[in-house]
């Protein structure tokens, strides 16, 4: 595997959940402005990992994280450190359509005004909406509410507004598991596409769009004495057509368990 | 074993295959006695039968490309499925071969203007145990097997070498037969190229088990 330049790294990352660990020491570099999708079976952690990637998991009371995850070399759980500040660097995208019951005007305006955005707002909505490649759809009917809109519409809208605040890397759970095919490809064409200005991390249970989009592969695992520890890293074109770990092959071939 | 079903599917997959390379051998061992014997009637067999392996390969192909469109094949199964395509080619290719000596023996008719080469017999006697020994190497995922056939191609390519010398040698000598030696010219020919393609099939059984590809040089470079 090529030298990877990461943007993310979690280092012995563990998480609990009271006293259940669920993230088992967890290594793994996040390659700048590439795709990396994280796949692994019901309860082998891939979420939970995911959301220690911008804090997430601090909203969850009982949850605690050990070990570290830098962002360009700074610990993001260090002290000194806002979660509210991370989830603007590190934008998430959720696994069902979650626009606010605004307008799809504010709903992408809605992150840079709270954050004291200055510039030009309508201009700042229009880029962040052509980014999300939904701009030709809307664009005559940016009053309405964002909920008027399609399945794959509104996750679109969804990714515009987590590119509103300008974030460097976008978090997605399960991104299109409550979309049709056609929308579930139109926003893996859009993942390809801000893959060029941003990095991204996609948890999905579709093995196939692993391989479709994504430049590198972790897959996790769950054991009976371990839950939740990463098996195997490397590029998805190596992951898909010949990994390395007999227990990679066995999920991905679909003969796990 | 959560894809019986699939499973089973590549099972039959591959139990077709090697039943297409019985078909090639029981093509390439016909042909040559054919030639030996001047026998037209198996000759005309021979060149008949091609069609059926034609039509094998095609069969093979079809089941293929329904397991990857339905399958959704990756990591081995995927392998597998590119290297039964291959191989299913390999083979039909090799069937040509035999095919050719097989139209060959009928351009050169029944009477016995020179003696058969007994060279040819030898390299086709070789190429029949590599192509034996690489679907084995198949069915066993040995890649060891597969190794020695590829080391064997050597053996096959110097007795080519020398019965083409042979062959120059007697049409220099005795003009009056350079039509027929020509003849035993492309029937060494064909049996070279049939161990060409015994060699491929190994190099595709090595991808399959290792997942490297680019020949034999790549692998072993590898090692």
């Amino acid at each position: 595997m090529q030298d990877l330049d990461p943007i993310l790294q979690a280092r012995d990352l563990s998480v609990y959940y009271d006293t259940k660990k669920v993230v088992t020491d967890v290594n793994l570099d996040v390659a700048r402005n590439r795709i990396t999708s994280i796949i692994g079976p019901s309860g082998s952690g891939k979420s939970t990992l995911l959301r220690c990637f911008n804090r997430m998991n601090d909203l969850i009371p009982s949850a605690r994280v050990e070990g570290q995850v830098l962002f360009d070399g700074l610990d993001l759980y260090g002290h000194n450190v806002d979660p509210t500040e991370i989830r603007y660097l590190i934008g998430m995208v959720f696994q069902r359509p979650n626009p606010f019951p605004k307008s799809i005007y504010d709903n992408v305006a809605f992150g840079p005004r709270i954050n004291g955005f200055k510039g030009d707002i309508d201009e700042l909505v229009e880029r962040s909406l052509r980014r999300a490649a939904l701009w030709d759809e809307v664009k005559d009917r940016l009053k309405t509410s964002g909920l008027s809109l399609s399945g794959g519409q509104q996750q679109r809208l969804c990714i515009a507004r987590a590119l509103a605040v300008e974030p460097s890397v976008i978090l997605m759970d399960e991104p299109c598991s409550a979309l049709d095919p056609i929308a579930t490809l139109a926003i893996e064409e859009l993942m390809h596409e801000l893959s060029e200005d941003y990095s991204i991390i996609i948890v999905t249970h579709n093995m196939q769009q692993a391989a479709r989009v994504s430049h590198y592969t972790a897959f996790l695992m769950v054991e009976e004495a371990r839950v939740g520890f990463m098996v195997e890293f490397g590029e998805s074109r190596k992951i898909f057509t010949n990994p390395e770990d007999e227990r990679t092959e066995a999920y991905i071939t679909g003969r796990f368990g | 074993m959560v894809r019986a079903d699939f499973d089973r599917s590549l099972e039959e997959l591959q139990a077709e295959l090697v039943g297409l390379g019985e078909m090639v051998e029981r093509a390439i061992i016909k042909s040559m006695d054919a030639l030996e014997r001047r026998d037209l009637a198996v000759a005309y067999e021979v060149v008949a039968e091609d069609d059926l392996i034609d039509a094998k390969r095609f069969e093979l192909e079809e089941k293929c490309i329904d397991l990857i469109a339905t399958q959704q094949p990756l990591a081995i199964d995927l392998r597998t499925l590119l290297a039964v395509l291959q191989i299913a080619v390999e083979l039909e290719r090799m069937g040509d071969y035999a095919e050719g000596i097989g139209k060959i023996c009928m351009i050169i008719g029944d009477d016995v203007p020179v003696e058969t080469p007994k060279e040819l017999p030898q390299m086709a006697d070789m190429g029949l145990t590599m192509l034996r020994r690489s679907l084995k190497s198949l069915v066993e995922r040995d890649t060891d097997l597969a190794n020695a056939v590829w080391d064997s191609d050597d053996d096959v390519d110097e007795l080519y070498d020398g019965v083409c010398r042979q062959i120059f040698l007697d049409m220099g000598q005795h003009p009056k037969t350079i039509e027929a030696a020509t003849h035993f010219l492309w029937v060494a020919h064909d049996l070279e190229r049939i161990a060409d393609r015994a060699t491929n099939i190994a190099e595709r059984v090595i991808f399959l088990v290792t997942g490297q590809s680019g020949g034999f040089g790549d692998h072993r470079e590898n090692e």
